[in-house]
Protein backbone atom coordinates (compact mmCIF):
# COMPACT_ATOMS: atom_id res chain seq x y z
CA UNK A 1 0.00 0.00 0.00
CA UNK A 2 1.16 3.25 -0.91
CA UNK A 3 0.98 5.66 1.73
CA UNK A 4 2.17 8.92 -0.14
CA UNK A 5 -0.96 8.16 -2.39
CA UNK A 6 -3.01 9.86 0.34
CA UNK A 7 -1.06 12.64 0.53
CA UNK A 8 -3.05 13.96 -1.80
CA UNK A 9 -6.24 15.42 -1.24
CA UNK A 10 -7.88 14.34 -4.57
CA UNK A 11 -7.09 10.39 -2.98
CA UNK A 12 -7.49 11.24 0.51
CA UNK A 13 -11.38 12.84 -0.14
CA UNK A 14 -13.26 9.16 -0.09
CA UNK A 15 -11.28 7.19 2.11
CA UNK A 16 -12.35 10.11 4.68
CA UNK A 17 -15.55 9.66 3.60
CA UNK A 18 -14.92 5.63 4.74
CA UNK A 19 -13.61 6.58 8.10
CA UNK A 20 -16.55 9.34 9.19
CA UNK A 21 -18.89 6.29 10.63
CA UNK A 22 -16.19 4.48 11.94
CA UNK A 23 -15.40 7.27 14.81
CA UNK A 24 -19.39 8.81 14.65
CA UNK A 25 -20.83 6.24 15.32
CA UNK A 26 -18.72 4.68 18.46
CA UNK A 27 -18.60 8.91 19.41
CA UNK A 28 -22.22 8.88 20.27
CA UNK A 29 -22.22 5.64 21.77
CA UNK A 30 -19.49 6.91 24.32
CA UNK A 31 -21.56 9.85 24.94
CA UNK A 32 -24.07 8.06 26.21
CA UNK A 33 -22.44 5.58 28.55
CA UNK A 34 -20.21 8.45 29.74
CA UNK A 35 -23.59 10.54 30.76
CA UNK A 36 -24.89 7.60 31.78
CA UNK A 37 -22.09 6.49 34.11
CA UNK A 38 -21.48 10.10 35.55
CA UNK A 39 -24.86 11.12 36.16
CA UNK A 40 -26.54 7.01 37.28
CA UNK A 41 -23.15 5.14 38.79
CA UNK A 42 -20.68 8.10 39.95
CA UNK A 43 -21.59 8.98 43.42
CA UNK A 44 -22.35 12.32 45.00
CA UNK A 45 -19.01 13.98 45.90
CA UNK A 46 -18.86 14.33 49.36
CA UNK A 47 -17.52 18.29 49.74
CA UNK A 48 -18.71 19.49 46.35
CA UNK A 49 -22.08 17.65 46.64
CA UNK A 50 -23.95 17.40 42.51
CA UNK A 51 -21.70 19.90 41.39
CA UNK A 52 -18.76 18.05 40.62
CA UNK A 53 -20.53 16.70 37.72
CA UNK A 54 -19.36 19.53 35.82
CA UNK A 55 -16.38 17.79 35.40
CA UNK A 56 -17.59 15.07 32.85
CA UNK A 57 -17.32 17.58 30.11
CA UNK A 58 -14.98 20.79 31.73
CA UNK A 59 -11.89 18.07 32.16
CA UNK A 60 -12.11 16.63 28.57
CA UNK A 61 -13.16 20.17 26.55
CA UNK A 62 -9.87 21.46 28.28
CA UNK A 63 -7.93 18.41 27.86
CA UNK A 64 -9.23 18.58 23.73
CA UNK A 65 -8.72 22.31 23.40
CA UNK A 66 -4.87 21.70 24.70
CA UNK A 67 -4.55 18.46 22.22
CA UNK A 68 -6.03 19.77 19.55
CA UNK A 69 -4.08 23.06 19.44
CA UNK A 70 -1.24 20.96 19.38
CA UNK A 71 -2.23 18.84 16.69
CA UNK A 72 -2.86 22.22 14.73
CA UNK A 73 0.60 23.14 15.23
CA UNK A 74 1.88 19.90 14.03
CA UNK A 75 -0.14 19.47 10.72
CA UNK A 76 0.55 23.16 10.15
CA UNK A 77 4.47 23.05 10.39
CA UNK A 78 4.61 19.82 8.57
CA UNK A 79 2.16 21.24 5.74
CA UNK A 80 4.79 24.34 5.71
CA UNK A 81 8.08 22.39 6.02
CA UNK A 82 6.66 19.50 3.43
CA UNK A 83 4.68 21.87 1.33
CA UNK A 84 1.98 19.32 1.97
CA UNK A 85 -1.15 20.85 0.75
CA UNK A 86 -3.36 18.46 2.75
CA UNK A 87 -1.73 18.95 6.35
CA UNK A 88 -2.42 22.04 6.22
CA UNK A 89 -6.23 22.19 5.28
CA UNK A 90 -5.98 19.66 8.01
CA UNK A 91 -5.07 22.52 10.35
CA UNK A 92 -7.39 24.68 9.44
CA UNK A 93 -10.11 21.95 10.06
CA UNK A 94 -8.99 21.51 13.09
CA UNK A 95 -8.70 25.47 14.55
CA UNK A 96 -13.04 25.04 14.67
CA UNK A 97 -13.56 22.43 16.76
CA UNK A 98 -10.25 23.08 19.32
CA UNK A 99 -11.61 26.60 19.40
CA UNK A 100 -14.85 25.38 20.31
CA UNK A 101 -13.61 22.69 22.83
CA UNK A 102 -11.71 25.47 24.78
CA UNK A 103 -14.87 27.94 24.57
CA UNK A 104 -16.73 25.03 26.38
CA UNK A 105 -13.88 24.44 28.85
CA UNK A 106 -13.87 28.06 30.06
CA UNK A 107 -17.91 28.51 30.12
CA UNK A 108 -18.42 25.01 31.74
CA UNK A 109 -15.50 26.25 34.17
CA UNK A 110 -17.24 29.11 35.11
CA UNK A 111 -20.56 27.49 35.52
CA UNK A 112 -18.63 25.72 37.86
CA UNK A 113 -16.95 28.31 39.51
CA UNK A 114 -19.81 30.33 40.50
CA UNK A 115 -21.38 27.79 43.05
CA UNK A 116 -17.86 26.48 44.30
CA UNK A 117 -15.66 29.31 44.47
CA UNK A 118 -18.01 32.01 44.83
CA UNK A 119 -16.79 33.87 41.20
CA UNK A 120 -17.42 33.64 37.88
CA UNK A 121 -14.16 34.51 36.38
CA UNK A 122 -11.18 35.30 38.14
CA UNK A 123 -7.52 36.11 36.79
CA UNK A 124 -5.43 33.33 37.90
CA UNK A 125 -2.76 31.68 35.81
CA UNK A 126 -4.88 28.66 34.40
CA UNK A 127 -7.91 30.30 33.73
CA UNK A 128 -6.08 33.54 31.95
CA UNK A 129 -3.55 31.04 29.65
CA UNK A 130 -7.22 29.46 28.83
CA UNK A 131 -8.11 32.35 27.70
CA UNK A 132 -5.12 33.22 25.57
CA UNK A 133 -5.43 29.32 23.92
CA UNK A 134 -8.99 30.57 22.90
CA UNK A 135 -7.45 33.72 21.46
CA UNK A 136 -4.77 32.03 19.31
CA UNK A 137 -7.29 29.88 17.79
CA UNK A 138 -9.37 32.77 17.02
CA UNK A 139 -6.35 34.56 15.45
CA UNK A 140 -5.68 31.28 13.51
CA UNK A 141 -9.02 31.28 12.26
CA UNK A 142 -8.95 35.05 11.22
CA UNK A 143 -5.62 35.25 9.89
CA UNK A 144 -6.87 32.52 7.45
CA UNK A 145 -9.87 34.15 6.38
CA UNK A 146 -8.44 37.30 5.75
CA UNK A 147 -5.98 36.38 3.33
CA UNK A 148 -7.81 35.38 -0.17
CA UNK A 149 -4.41 33.13 -1.50
CA UNK A 150 -5.15 29.42 0.48
CA UNK A 151 -1.50 28.62 0.14
CA UNK A 152 -0.43 32.03 1.75
CA UNK A 153 -3.00 31.87 4.40
CA UNK A 154 -1.78 28.26 5.74
CA UNK A 155 1.75 29.68 5.67
CA UNK A 156 0.82 32.77 8.00
CA UNK A 157 -1.53 30.38 10.34
CA UNK A 158 1.32 28.12 10.44
CA UNK A 159 4.05 30.33 12.27
CA UNK A 160 1.07 31.67 14.40
CA UNK A 161 0.03 27.72 15.04
CA UNK A 162 4.04 26.98 15.89
CA UNK A 163 4.57 30.19 18.18
CA UNK A 164 1.43 29.34 19.82
CA UNK A 165 2.17 26.34 20.54
CA UNK A 166 4.53 27.80 24.09
CA UNK A 167 1.76 28.76 25.59
CA UNK A 168 -0.04 24.49 26.15
CA UNK A 169 2.49 23.70 28.59
CA UNK A 170 1.79 26.77 30.66
CA UNK A 171 -1.70 26.31 30.58
CA UNK A 172 -0.70 22.68 32.14
CA UNK A 173 2.10 23.64 34.33
CA UNK A 174 0.36 26.63 35.23
CA UNK A 175 -1.39 24.83 38.69
CA UNK A 176 2.29 24.17 39.86
CA UNK A 177 4.19 27.51 38.92
CA UNK A 178 1.70 29.84 40.07
CA UNK A 179 -0.14 30.04 43.23
CA UNK A 180 -3.84 29.49 41.85
CA UNK A 181 -7.60 29.34 42.75
CA UNK A 182 -7.77 26.17 39.96
CA UNK A 183 -7.01 22.98 41.76
CA UNK A 184 -4.30 21.03 40.75
CA UNK A 185 -4.08 17.94 38.60
CA UNK A 186 -6.66 15.08 39.28
CA UNK A 187 -4.87 12.74 37.41
CA UNK A 188 -1.12 12.06 36.50
CA UNK A 189 0.64 9.60 34.75
CA UNK A 190 2.63 7.89 37.22
CA UNK A 191 0.22 8.38 40.70
CA UNK A 192 -2.78 6.75 41.66
CA UNK A 193 -5.61 9.43 40.65
CA UNK A 194 -7.19 10.81 43.39
CA UNK A 195 -10.82 9.84 42.17
CA UNK A 196 -13.57 7.52 42.87
CA UNK A 197 -13.03 4.86 40.02
CA UNK A 198 -16.30 5.67 38.46
CA UNK A 199 -15.98 9.21 38.64
CA UNK A 200 -12.79 8.28 37.04
CA UNK A 201 -14.58 6.02 34.37
CA UNK A 202 -17.40 8.51 33.50
CA UNK A 203 -14.45 11.26 32.64
CA UNK A 204 -12.34 8.79 30.29
CA UNK A 205 -15.18 7.63 28.40
CA UNK A 206 -16.52 11.48 27.95
CA UNK A 207 -13.04 12.28 26.95
CA UNK A 208 -12.60 9.11 24.46
CA UNK A 209 -16.36 10.36 23.26
CA UNK A 210 -14.68 14.07 22.56
CA UNK A 211 -11.84 12.38 20.75
CA UNK A 212 -14.08 10.41 18.27
CA UNK A 213 -16.41 13.42 18.19
CA UNK A 214 -13.24 15.51 17.10
CA UNK A 215 -12.04 13.06 14.62
CA UNK A 216 -15.20 12.62 12.76
CA UNK A 217 -16.18 16.38 12.88
CA UNK A 218 -12.97 17.49 11.41
CA UNK A 219 -12.82 14.89 8.92
CA UNK A 220 -16.24 15.77 7.23
CA UNK A 221 -14.91 19.34 7.29
CA UNK A 222 -11.51 18.59 6.15
CA UNK A 223 -13.64 17.26 3.12
CA UNK A 224 -15.48 20.34 2.55
CA UNK A 225 -12.07 22.00 2.45
CA UNK A 226 -10.71 20.22 0.18
CA UNK A 227 -13.81 20.27 -2.32
CA UNK A 228 -13.58 24.16 -1.75
CA UNK A 229 -10.41 24.84 -2.31
CA UNK A 230 -10.73 22.44 -5.71
CA UNK A 231 -13.14 24.36 -6.79
CA UNK A 232 -12.01 27.81 -6.61
CA UNK A 233 -8.51 26.22 -8.56
CA UNK A 234 -11.17 25.04 -11.07
CA UNK A 235 -12.86 28.44 -11.18
CA UNK A 236 -9.52 30.65 -11.31
CA UNK A 237 -7.94 28.35 -13.97
CA UNK A 238 -11.76 28.80 -15.82
CA UNK A 239 -10.77 32.35 -16.11
CA UNK A 240 -7.01 32.19 -16.80
CA UNK A 241 -5.99 33.62 -13.53
CA UNK B 1 -33.91 8.90 43.96
CA UNK B 2 -36.99 10.55 42.21
CA UNK B 3 -36.68 12.75 39.51
CA UNK B 4 -37.33 16.11 40.79
CA UNK B 5 -33.92 15.21 42.76
CA UNK B 6 -32.22 14.50 39.89
CA UNK B 7 -32.69 17.38 38.24
CA UNK B 8 -32.34 19.54 41.22
CA UNK B 9 -29.24 18.46 41.49
CA UNK B 10 -29.22 19.15 45.27
CA UNK B 11 -29.31 23.12 44.58
CA UNK B 12 -26.94 22.92 41.58
CA UNK B 13 -29.22 22.13 38.64
CA UNK B 14 -28.42 25.43 36.85
CA UNK B 15 -24.88 24.99 36.99
CA UNK B 16 -24.90 21.71 36.12
CA UNK B 17 -27.37 21.71 33.36
CA UNK B 18 -26.43 24.36 32.18
CA UNK B 19 -23.19 23.33 31.11
CA UNK B 20 -24.07 20.32 29.92
CA UNK B 21 -26.43 22.07 27.86
CA UNK B 22 -23.79 24.36 26.20
CA UNK B 23 -21.94 21.74 25.75
CA UNK B 24 -25.36 20.55 23.49
CA UNK B 25 -25.64 23.40 22.16
CA UNK B 26 -21.99 23.70 20.81
CA UNK B 27 -21.56 20.11 19.00
CA UNK B 28 -25.13 20.49 17.94
CA UNK B 29 -24.17 24.07 16.54
CA UNK B 30 -21.23 22.80 14.79
CA UNK B 31 -22.58 19.74 13.32
CA UNK B 32 -25.54 21.31 12.01
CA UNK B 33 -23.10 24.07 10.41
CA UNK B 34 -21.07 21.75 9.05
CA UNK B 35 -23.90 19.25 7.54
CA UNK B 36 -24.76 22.65 6.05
CA UNK B 37 -21.58 23.52 4.60
CA UNK B 38 -21.01 20.23 3.04
CA UNK B 39 -24.50 20.39 1.47
CA UNK B 40 -23.56 23.53 -0.19
CA UNK B 41 -20.57 22.40 -1.39
CA UNK B 42 -21.25 18.76 -2.26
CA UNK B 43 -24.15 20.58 -4.40
CA UNK B 44 -21.63 23.16 -6.36
CA UNK B 45 -19.37 19.33 -6.94
CA UNK B 46 -22.26 17.97 -9.11
CA UNK B 47 -22.01 20.76 -11.62
CA UNK B 48 -18.36 20.26 -11.69
CA UNK B 49 -16.82 17.15 -13.47
CA UNK B 50 -13.24 18.41 -13.69
CA UNK B 51 -13.36 16.47 -9.78
CA UNK B 52 -13.17 13.01 -9.58
CA UNK B 53 -13.62 11.23 -6.45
Amino acid sequence: MNWYKYASPANFYPLAGKMIPWFAIPAVILFVVGLYVGFFVAPTDSQQGDAYRIIFIHVPAAWMGMMLYVLMAIYAAIGWAFNARLASMMASSLSITGAMFTFLSLVSGSLWGKPTWGTWWVWDARLTSTLILLFLYIGFISLQAAIDDPRRADLAGAVLAIVGVINVPIIYFSVQWWNTLHQGATIRLLNKPTMAPPMLAAMLIMLAACWLYSIAVVLVRLRCIILEREQNAARLAEVGA
Amino acid sequence: MTWSEFFSMGGYGFYVWGSYLLTLLALGGEVVFLLRRRSHCSHARMQDQSFRS
